[in-house]
Order: C-alpha cells, then sequence, then structure tokens
C-alpha cells in the first residue's frame, strides 16, 4: 500500500498547477446561471483552453491516478467544471471512442475535444427512470432515415447541445433489452420541442425533449441496431472511481469554511455541533481515501468496474446531503434566506440520492453484483 | 500511487487468516459459556507467528514490518475473535520483557478498564483499585478502575493502539457481513432466500459500504501514521462494526438473538472495543480541532 505519488505523476501535478496559474486569471467573467448561450460559450471556452494546452483528452487516454490529479488540481485551483461538456466528454464521447467506426469517430470526437460542439443525453423518459430498459420513444426505419417519436426527460443543455445521445426501442417485440438502439440525433432536426423543468432549487437545469417524426440518418447509429442497450452500459463504467473526485475536495473546502463560520458566529461552543463537523471531517477524509483506493485499483485493471462507484456513490451521496444539514445548523435562523452561502447547494444536495441510479438501485447493484445475493421480483 | 496491497500484504493476511482459522473454537459460543481463560499455549503460539514482534526490528528479533502489515494482522484477530489483550502486548513488544515472543501477558488500562487484568503478567496504567465487573462480552474479562482524582490528567491514547482498535473493528464489520449474506442467500422464507427481498438486501449493501469506506480510511492511516488519519480510521471503523454487527444480528431474525449464533460475540466484542480510548467524542473533538487549525 503506497499513498505516495511516482516522479512522473508528481511532474504531472507541477506542470499543471503552474498551467492553471496562468490560465485562469485570462477567463472571462462566470455568466449569469439563467444565460444558457452565455454558460455554453464560457464552458467550450474553458475545454477549448484545455485542448490547447494538451489536457482536453484527460478523461479518456490518461492512465486514473493522472486523472484524479487533473480533478484535484483543478477543483483547487477554482477552475471551472466540465459543465455544458459533461456528457461528450463523459458519456457520449467514450461511446464513441468505444463502439464507433473510424468515420463515426473522425465526425464527432474532434469537435467535443475542442470545445466545438454540445452533447446532452435523451435516456430516460416519464415512464422510464430507474427502470431504464423500460423506454418507450420508437423509432422506425423509412430508407436511409430513423424516424423517431416519444418523450426524453432531464435532459441537461438540452436548450444549447448540437447533438444528443438517444436511446430508442428499434424492436418492440424482442425481449426489452434487445430491442434498444443507440443513436446520435442532431438536436436543430425538426420536430424536436424543448420545455425546460424547474428544480426545486429554482433554476431550470433539465428539459424534456418531446420527439415528434424527428429523422436521424441512419449512418448515425452507433453499434449495431437493437444492441444499444450493450453499447451503452459499456461507458457507464467509464469514470473508473474519478466521477465525484472534484467535488469531494470541494466539500472538504465547504467544511473548513463551516468551521470558520461556526467559530465566528459562536456555535462551535455547541459540542453537539462541533462533533458533528469532527464526524464530517473523518467523513470526507474517507471518502477521499476511497477514492484512492478505487483509482488505484482500476489502475491495476483489478475489481469489478463499475461496482466500486456504487459503494463510493452510496456514501457520498448522503455525506453531501449531511455536510448541508450541518451547514443549515451553522446558519441558524439564516438557513431559509436564499442569499446566504450554502443554501442553495443545501438544495441541490437532494438530487445526489437520486440522479444517476437512486441509493435504491445502487444498493441492490452493491447486494446481487458484489455480495452475490439472488434478484428478487 | 498504489493503494493497494501488495501482493506480500495479501500473503501476509492470507497466512494470518490460516493460522486463526486452526482455533475456530474462538468463536465456538459453547466455549463463551465457561469464564473465559488466557491460553498461554496460544499466546506463545501468536508470539512464534510474530503478532506481537511484527514491527520490531529484525535485529531485535522482529520482522521489521510496518504499521500497514500490524494493521492486516490485527484486522484478522478481530476477525476470528481473537481473545486477549493483543494491541497492550504488540504496543510492549521490545519494552516489556517477553512480550515480543508471547511469554509475557501485557495489558493496560484504558478508557477507565481493564482487559484481562488477571491474566496479565503486567500492567500499563494504573489499575490501583481495579474492581471486577460483569463483562458484556463474554469471552473478555474486565476491570474498572476508579475515576481519578480531580485534576489528574488524562493520558491521550497511544495513536498506534487506537489503529490497531480501528483494524479489529474492521475484522469484525467484514465478517459480520460476510455472515449476514450466508445467512440471506441460504435461509429461505416465502418461497425464496431472504436476501432477494430488497428490505433485507439493502440492510447488507449499508453493511458493505460502511466496512468498505472504513477499510479505506484505516488502510490509509496505517501507510501515513498520521494522528487525524487514524482518528478518521477509529470514527469510521467502529461504525461499520458496531452497527454492521447490529444489522447482522437484525438479518439473522430470532436466530441472531440465540447464544448459538456468533453475532452476539461480534456485537459485544464491538462495543468493548468502541470504549477504548481514542474513538467517540474524543476522535469526533480531534477531527474537529483540525478543521479549525
Amino acid at each position: 500500500m503506497d499513498l505516495s505519488y511516482t516522479p512522473e505523476e508528481e511532474d504531472f501535478r507541477a506542470r499543471l498547477r503552474a498551467w492553471l496559474a496562468e490560465a485562469l486569471p485570462t477567463l472571462p467573467a462566470r455568466p449569469s446561471p439563467e444565460d444558457w448561450p452565455g454558460r455554453r460559450a464560457y464552458d467550450l471556452g474553458w475545454q477549448r483552453m484545455l485542448y490547447d494546452a494538451g489536457y482536453a483528452d484527460v478523461h479518456w487516454d490518461a492512465p486514473p491516478t493522472l486523472r484524479l490529479i487533473f480533478l484535484e488540481e483543478t477543483e483547487r485551483a477554482g477552475a471551472p467544471y466540465v459543465g455544458a461538456g459533461f456528457v461528450g466528454l463523459l458519456h457520449a464521447g467514450p461511446t464513441i471512442a468505444a463502439e464507433g467506426t473510424a468515420a463515426q469517430r473522425a465526425r464527432w470526437l474532434p469537435p467535443i475535444l475542442r470545445g466545438d460542439e454540445v452533447w446532452c443525453q435523451g435516456f430516460s423518459e416519464p415512464d422510464a427512470g430507474s427502470d431504464l430498459a423500460a423506454l418507450r420513444t420508437r423509432a422506425w426505419r423509412d430508407g436511409d432515415d430513423y424516424v423517431v417519436s416519444g418523450a426524453k426527460i432531464w435532459t441537461s443543455h438540452a436548450e444549447v447541445a448540437d447533438w444528443c445521445e438517444l436511446l430508442v426501442r428499434t424492436d418492440p417485440d424482442a425481449p426489452r433489452h434487445r430491442g434498444i438502439t443507440w443513436l446520435a440525433m442532431p438536436m436543430d432536426a425538426p420536430g424536436i420541442t424543448v420545455r425546460p423543468l424547474r428544480t426545486l432549487a429554482g433554476s431550470a437545469e433539465f428539459a424534456e425533449v418531446f420527439l415528434d417524426e424527428v429523422r436521424v440518418p441512419v449512418a448515425h447509429r452507433v453499434g449495431a441496431e437493437n444492441d444499444g442497450w450493450r453499447v451503452t452500459m459499456v461507458t457507464l463504467s467509464f469514470e473508473r472511481g474519478t466521477a465525484f473526485v472534484g467535488e469531494v475536495v470541494a466539500c472538504r473546502r465547504v467544511l473548513g469554511e463551516l468551521a470558520r463560520e461556526a467559530r465566528a458566529n459562536g456555535r462551535w461552543d455547541d459540542p453537539a455541533l462541533r462533533r458533528r463537523l469532527g464526524a464530517l471531517n473523518a467523513e470526507f477524509r474517507a471518502l477521499w481515501r476511497l477514492t484512492q483506493w478505487n483509482v488505484s485499483e482500476a489502475e491495476q485493471g483489478g475489481g469489478v468496474p463499475g461496482t466500486g462507484g456504487s459503494v463510493f456513490k452510496l456514501r457520498y451521496s448522503h455525506a453531501r446531503q449531511e455536510l448541508y444539514d450541518a451547514a443549515a445548523e451553522v446558519l441558524g435562523a439564516d438557513c431559509l434566506d436564499l442569499d446566504r452561502p450554502w443554501v442553495l447547494d443545501r438544495l441541490s444536495s437532494l438530487s445526489y440520492t437520486i440522479a444517476a441510479g437512486t441509493s435504491q438501485i445502487q444498493r441492490n447493484i452493491v447486494a446481487e453484483r458484489i455480495l452475490g445475493l439472488p434478484k428478487g421480483r | 500511487m498504489r493503494f493497494q496491497l501488495t501482493r506480500e500484504q495479501r500473503a501476509l493476511r492470507d497466512g494470518v487468516r490460516q493460522l486463526l482459522a486452526r482455533r475456530r473454537d474462538a468463536r465456538e459460543p459453547r466455549a463463551a459459556l465457561e469464564p473465559p481463560r488466557l491460553d498461554r499455549a496460544l499466546w506463545r503460539e501468536l508470539g512464534a507467528a510474530g503478532l506481537f514482534a511484527l514491527r520490531l526490528p529484525e535485529a531485535d528479533g522482529g520482522a521489521g514490518a510496518g504499521l500497514p502489515e500490524a494493521v492486516l494482522a490485527f484486522e484478522e484477530a478481530g476477525r476470528a475473535l481473537l481473545p486477549g489483550p493483543l494491541v497492550a502486548t504488540h504496543l510492549a513488544a521490545g519494552t516489556v520483557p517477553g512480550a515480543a515472543t508471547g511469554e509475557a501477558v501485557v495489558t493496560a488500562v484504558d478508557g477507565g478498564l481493564v482487559e484481562w487484568l488477571a491474566a496479565a503478567d503486567v500492567v500499563r496504567g494504573d489499575a490501583s483499585g481495579a474492581m471486577p465487573v460483569r463483562s458484556v462480552d463474554p469471552l473478555t474479562p474486565l476491570h474498572r478502575v476508579p475515576a481519578a482524582g480531580a485534576g489528574a490528567a488524562t493520558v491521550a491514547p497511544e495513536p498506534v493502539a487506537v489503529l490497531l482498535t480501528a483494524a479489529e473493528q474492521l475484522g469484525t464489520a467484514t465478517r459480520v457481513c460476510e455472515l449476514a449474506v450466508q445467512h440471506a442467500r441460504t435461509r429461505e422464507q416465502f418461497g425464496q432466500p431472504v436476501g432477494a427481498f430488497q428490505a433485507v438486501k439493502h440492510l447488507c449493501a449499508d453493511m458493505l459500504v460502511r466496512a468498505e469506506t472504513a477499510r479505506a480510511a484505516v488502510y490509509a492511516a496505517a501507510v501515513t501514521g498520521d494522528p487525524v488519519d487514524i482518528a478518521t480510521a477509529r470514527l469510521l471503523a467502529d461504525e461499520a462494526a458496531v452497527r454492521g454487527a447490529r444489522d447482522c444480528l437484525q438479518v439473522h431474525g430470532g436466530m441472531g438473538f440465540t447464544w448459538e449464533s456468533e453475532v452476539h460475540l461480534q456485537l459485544k466484542r464491538a462495543w468493548l472495543r468502541a470504549r477504548r480510548g481514542g474513538g467517540g467524542t474524543e476522535g469526533a473533538e480531534l477531527l474537529a480541532a483540525d478543521l479549525a487549525g
């Protein structure tokens, strides 16, 4: 067991730090959260800077430890998040890289890396959430096109996306996992209606996408017809333990800020609150160690891909909610003031035990795939 | 960064597990009906196997190993419910004659209690006036030490002792998860294994999540030896052991409430270890102070 970094890894860290110190002051001002075109331009601009500096493909080709260092250092330096680039860089891109033809890789991957194009995800549907394989958006072959009709939901960045990685049902008579196809849908095609959804935090972070006989060329299909489920699952474990690196670093910083605030407003003298913050310190320190453990495991190519991620996500999503509940204790009556720090974060934290697989689904995965308990009905 | 067990470390863990598997009677609940006696032959066997001398330099008859190796060995000891004042004797190796080889049994005053006082050759700390208590853990005899007088300084626990206790708790957390899963796979009700029911499945998943998070914290603390990392490891491991044993008991249903089952022995030992210095509010305060620093 070794927690030290190799000279190559330390060198990567030092060069990245030096670059961040030079690059971040040149960033334009952050756009308002309501300004979608502004957010798109800002996020893509950052990706372009990463591309020019040689860091664009760190999510794809770098060994897991370098990816960990990249995410740790960018968060520490206060660099922008992946933002509008999320689906392209972390899901659609890797899927195309793994399953696409040479022509498809050449068409779609460079614009993602250069920060030219934005992707969104059309997986979930109103009646297919945790049970994704129940999806009903239909696609029929018509000449060289598929004709797609249905509805997708929880689609982030739909308003500003160029492409949508879309799961559609191409064979309604096949067993449900075997009748699904993966398509790249251009978001400017006729028949697409995007309706923003307001979250409980008040912002329009995602949208419903209605599809009314949208034509998608057959050449935009990645993988074989009816093989879309497998195509999608290939990359679900892609992040290999690094999905929440930046967030854990950020949570540890917030915890330090909470302690300072509690000292300033006198609540630090409450032993129950103080120990609660102490216990949260243990929690996030442990989550950092678990991250290092999972990344090392990925580095050695061992472990069951993706399942270590379920263990981490279960613990982390709960810890994040606990962190902001503790923040509310530190704030006292101010926890009801949306203009105070952490109050909006507390609202956003409520999505963590739901998004990307609810805690209940994650527990099923841990119990069935790691512990080997029988599947129930 | 290569934060995984090395081949040598895996071999050490497997070796200790095999050695202790030959002594399954330690976990045999019927044995726990008798008043516990410290088996001197076992103690010497543990000494010969290197459990106490593990971290001593080879020149002094030790194995020259580090904290990670000690933690792996103590995790196995915890898992096997190995009886005796293991942590105190390990810490005394090199300073108390005979401790390293298992000739001497060394115990220590910890958290106002002393484990195995009557069986010990050497007691560290002031055990004067110690009174025997009817121990909740049937396999660990306990004495209560009168509270120190007003103004007496409380001694901060030795970080290595705190960490080795965390390692034992990790062993229990892992073991009770395995026991629960074993039971949930084989026990049938309503025509299916109870482990097919999500209510049971989710208890088991949470046990694993707590154990694996604690594992990362315990192993990392063994690598760094840092007191804040050790406090982290201890808080997480205490939680994983105690809550894991409770959930394991629940998964076992009525059988979990009987003396026959191993579960209660794991739970009682986890409770006992959680009372040792460095856990609970003591650990939480240390971690709070780290935030404010």
